[in-house]
């Protein structure tokens, strides 16, 4: 970088040429950064923008002036006076063919887009840039992991691209290490430590590399379980139910079904990432366990289902019991850690406006 | 928590002490490991060997309950090394040279007697901590789930307020939530001894407050806790509505609390599921679940965020607040009609100070933490920038106490209790979500290798665990992660109830349950 860089100290801008408009940038961001704040529809393969630049899919190339070859945009930081060309004929040719080839390594060209958040990129791109012309045949890398029984992640390598945003993610974004990639070339491969199953690694299930992966080779098997179930995947922001971090997620249901769970990669608290739990343990809502009407203690000491009006009068009764025979301070109430504020305000107010006491709780002690 | 989730790459001293961070709060994790990445130095004690410790710059194995101890050797080093921030204590605590001169009496060769933890390592961590730029402490329930655990917590603010670790990016004291809206159902007043917003019940004006907006005199006394309550069930209470909680298999001493919900003249539950606590109702009432509700959680950095319903519920399952207000209309209470969540969230922003500067519509995107005290508020991601919230910092001068049990001959063997990964406690959903099984399929009870081989176990046999309230059938599992003598095991199954052992003790402040330290013995089948 250039000493003449007008950094001001105050948020004061420095400028580069970006396809002829003057633009101003953030000393430090990338030449890719850039371009996407000011709209330039520059393509990736190998971009994840949770991870460090990697430079590896050669798509998002730029021309700089006083620079012969193209530049990979992501991994070039901009400088002040730098003049960019984001699109010409020559870096679209350039493109294409790379696609060609990219696709060229892969059995599969279109995935179920239940497969994870990105798993449709590759295709997309594909098309963008009538690329499925089949002008290369040649070797394949990865081999698949049919043999890995753990119920989450599909592991078909042969859908493979090398971009290593699986491997990336797993150490940058969770820190786990759990996979790595072996050998060289067209032997290039995903693998975990001694070549095994995921359980037998590091993995924790926390399904970012399902996410992050541009062309579905590692897929959601929960999801992809559901794919033939009819309707429209809808989606719908929520929290995560579990821990106290709320992550956000995006709820995608079929019908009146949970399908699956999508991390919010705009999510406040999490930013995309999830845990296992998060990530998978969504269909507790829909099992055959879940209470579908009141149930009322009969006389024959056994709990029968009821209308709800048969159960709150039957509960109210009971508890009415409790306050006229010995008092207001002989009813209790506890909140849910579990449920919505509302549920814990309702209870509160239930107890204050409703008996005048202060008897209640909330499942944080034990 | 003080300070923001989005702070946890930035110290460059991390200390976590009683939080298994990788298990319990995956996702708060990364952003640990992220700050190792940048060069931070971690701090981690802990009785087992957990994740945190494997990453961790100096790993400090405490014995279960020492954490005072602990606390109070290393506010000795960072006194006697000069690391103290007198400016800071100066300008916003109180108490100081009264703390400094306590500590005096507590060595790191003091620690170390109580605590296991050799010396040299409690004078590195306090060392890194007290030079820290920006020092964070993290923890969760391995400080709070103890008959001292106040004073846990008061020690670790005395390390706070004598280096100034608070109140800047990066800094902070970090308690992590452990359920999603644990948070959220305290603040919005589901406690005895506060009204919505933490207002406390005990004063007046706040009685006056809530007597105009509830139509209803509220006691001023506080009122008792579910530890209490249940203490006095079948005495002077006889009635119960419980929403939301397997209490039956997750609060301690399980015999007593069966008995104790069983002596009710009767008892209203509302759930998801006919938990083991729902079999002991009355009547039971069907309630909507995750993804079929529309309401709000609040997070454990006080982020108040939107949930929203995406399917219906099974049946005619009703959501939470509708049951309740149903009941409550039901048994002729006044002000209870409301046509959704909206309104009754509305109407806690009305009532709530923390609360007041939003409304359904404004927390639709998750920006703000609170306190949110007027409209066009920002929120409030830090707390005590400038000010305490009540004041000046108070250095308490706390001691090192016993658990309340502590081993013997009949109980040689210390259990200490938490959760795993994959499961979520008492499994009512991870048990039920397809999968979960092939990464926990069972309890098991995590022994060292060195412990399996003397007491005649082995990895995978069958043990008898006991207390001095009751027995369990557990599987054995070698695993270094255990230190010689101290198991550990979940709450997480219903065929291993550990709460059947667990629940010598509460901290006689919070009335907070010892789950965390046990005496049992530990023989083969």
């Amino acid at each position: 970088m250039s000493d003449n860089i007008d950094d001001g100290g105050n948020g004061a801008l420095s400028t580069m040429t970006l396809d002829g408009e003057d633009v101003g940038f953030t000393p430090g961001e990338t030449v890719y950064e850039v371009s996407e704040r000011y709209r330039r529809e520059i393509p990736t393969l190998c971009y994840d923008e949770r991870l460090e630049p990697f430079g590896g899919c050669r798509l998002c190339i730029v021309e700089v002036e006083g620079s012969h070859n193209p530049v990979a945009s992501c991994t070039t930081k901009a400088a002040q006076g730098m003049k960019v060309t984001t699109k010409s004929g020559r870096l679209e040719m350039h493109r294409r063919v790379l696609l060609e080839l990219v696709a060229s390594e892969n059995r599969d060209l279109d995935v179920d887009p239940m497969s994870g958040y990105a798993s449709g990129e590759m295709a997309t791109l594909l098309d963008r840039y009538d690329a499925r012309t089949g002008r290369f045949l040649g070797l394949r890398s990865g081999t698949s992991h049919p043999d890995d029984p753990n119920p989450f992640i599909l592991r078909d390598y042969e859908n493979c691209i090398s971009c290593f945003r699986c491997v990336r993610v797993c150490a940058e974004q969770e820190g786990d290490y759990a996979i790595s990639v072996m050998n060289r070339g067209f032997g290039t491969q995903i693998t975990t430590e001694f070549d095994g199953i995921l359980k037998d690694s590091a993995c924790t299930f926390c399904g970012q590399c399902i996410q992050t992966c541009p062309t579905g080779a590692l897929a959601d098997l929960k999801a992809l379980a559901s794919k033939d179930v009819p309707g429209e995947t809808k989606l719908t922001r929520t929290i995560c139910p579990y821990c106290g971090v709320g992550c956000s997620v995006d709820l995608m249901t079929r019908g009146d079904q949970v399908v699956g769970v999508l991390p919010a990669m705009d999510g406040p608290a999490n930013h995309g990432a999830l845990c296992v739990k998060g990530q998978f343990a969504f269909d507790f809502i829909g099992h055959e366990d879940r209470l579908d009407t009141p149930l009322v203690r009969g006389d024959d000491g056994q709990l029968h289902p009821a209308t709800w009006d048969d159960a709150l009068d039957k509960a109210a009764e009971g508890l009415l019991a409790a306050v006229d025979n010995h008092g207001r301070h002989s009813l209790y109430v506890v909140a849910s850690g579990r449920a919505p504020t509302e549920a814990a305000y309702m209870m509160q107010k239930f107890v204050r406006a409703g008996l005048g006491t202060n008897y209640i709780d909330n499942c944080s002690r034990a | 928590m003080s300070n923001p989730l989005a702070d946890m790459d930035k110290p460059d001293v991390i200390f976590c002490i009683g939080t298994n961070m990788t298990e319990c709060h995956p996702v708060a994790a990364t952003g640990i490991k992220r700050a190792l990445a940048k060069g931070a130095k971690l701090i981690v004690a802990d009785p087992r060997h957990i994740v945190l410790a494997d990453l961790a710059d100096v790993y400090l194995p405490l014995r279960v309950g020492t954490d005072s101890a602990l606390l109070l050797g290393m506010a000795h080093v960072i006194a006697r090394e000069g690391l103290v921030d007198q400016a800071f204590m100066d300008a916003r605590t109180t108490e100081g040279m009264a703390f400094l001169e306590h500590v005096q009496r507590f060595s790191p060769e003091w620690a170390e007697e109580i605590t296991g933890v050799p010396a040299a390592d409690i004078e590195q961590a306090a060392l890194w901590y007290g030079q820290a730029e920006r020092g964070a402490i993290y923890y969760t329930l391995g400080i709070t789930e103890h008959i001292c655990g106040v004073e846990n917590v008061q020690g670790l603010c005395n390390l706070v307020l004598m280096t100034g670790n608070i109140g800047r990016e990066g800094t902070g004291i970090n308690p992590m939530r452990g359920q999603n809206n644990i948070q959220g159902a305290g603040d919005a007043g589901a406690l005895p001894n506060n009204y919505p917003g933490f207002q406390p019940v005990t004063d007046p004006e706040n009685q006056e407050k809530f007597e105009k907006l509830y139509g209803k005199k509220v006691d001023l006394e506080n009122g008792i806790t579910k530890v209490t309550a249940l203490e006095m069930c079948g005495d002077q209470i006889r009635a119960m509505f419980i929403d939301g909680e397997n209490t039956v298999v997750s609060d301690p001493e399980r015999a007593h609390c069966e008995k104790a919900l069983r002596s009710l003249d009767f008892l209203v539950v509302a759930d998801l599921f006919l938990t083991e606590t729902a079999e002991l109702a009355d009547v039971v009432f069907p309630v909507s679940a995750w993804g079929e509700v529309d309401g709000t959680q609040t997070n454990t950095e006080r982020r108040i965020q939107r949930l929203r319903a995406a399917v219906p519920s099974p049946g005619v399952a009703r959501p939470d607040w509708w049951v309740i207000s149903a009941l409550a209309k039901r048994m002729g209470f006044q002000g209870f009609e409301y046509e959704g969540a909206k309104e009754v969230f509305n109407e806690l922003c009305e009532v709530t100070e923390i609360y007041h500067g939003v409304d359904w519509d404004k927390v639709e995107d998750g920006a703000f933490s609170w306190p949110i005290p007027f409209d066009g508020h920002p929120g409030t991601p830090m707390l005590h920038a400038d000010v305490f919230e009540n004041g000046r910092g108070i250095f308490n001068l706390v001691e090192q106490r016993d658990p309340a049990e502590t081993v013997d001959d009949d109980y040689p063997v210390w259990l200490t209790t938490g959760r795993r990964l994959a499961s979520y406690h008492t499994r009512t959903q991870t048990g039920r979500s397809a999968g979960i099984d092939y990464l926990l399929s069972e309890e098991s009870l995590e022994i060292h290798p060195d412990d399996v081989d003397e007491w005649g176990l082995a990895d995978g046999s069958w043990a008898i665990m006991s207390s001095r309230r009751g027995s369990v059938r557990v599987r054995v599992k070698a695993t270094k992660r255990s230190p010689r003598g101290t198991v550990f095991t979940t709450f997480s199954f219903a065929d291993v109830p550990v709460n059947a052992l667990t629940g010598g003790g509460y901290d006689p402040i919070t009335q907070t349950a010892e789950l965390k330290v046990c005496p049992v013995s530990v023989v083969p089948e």
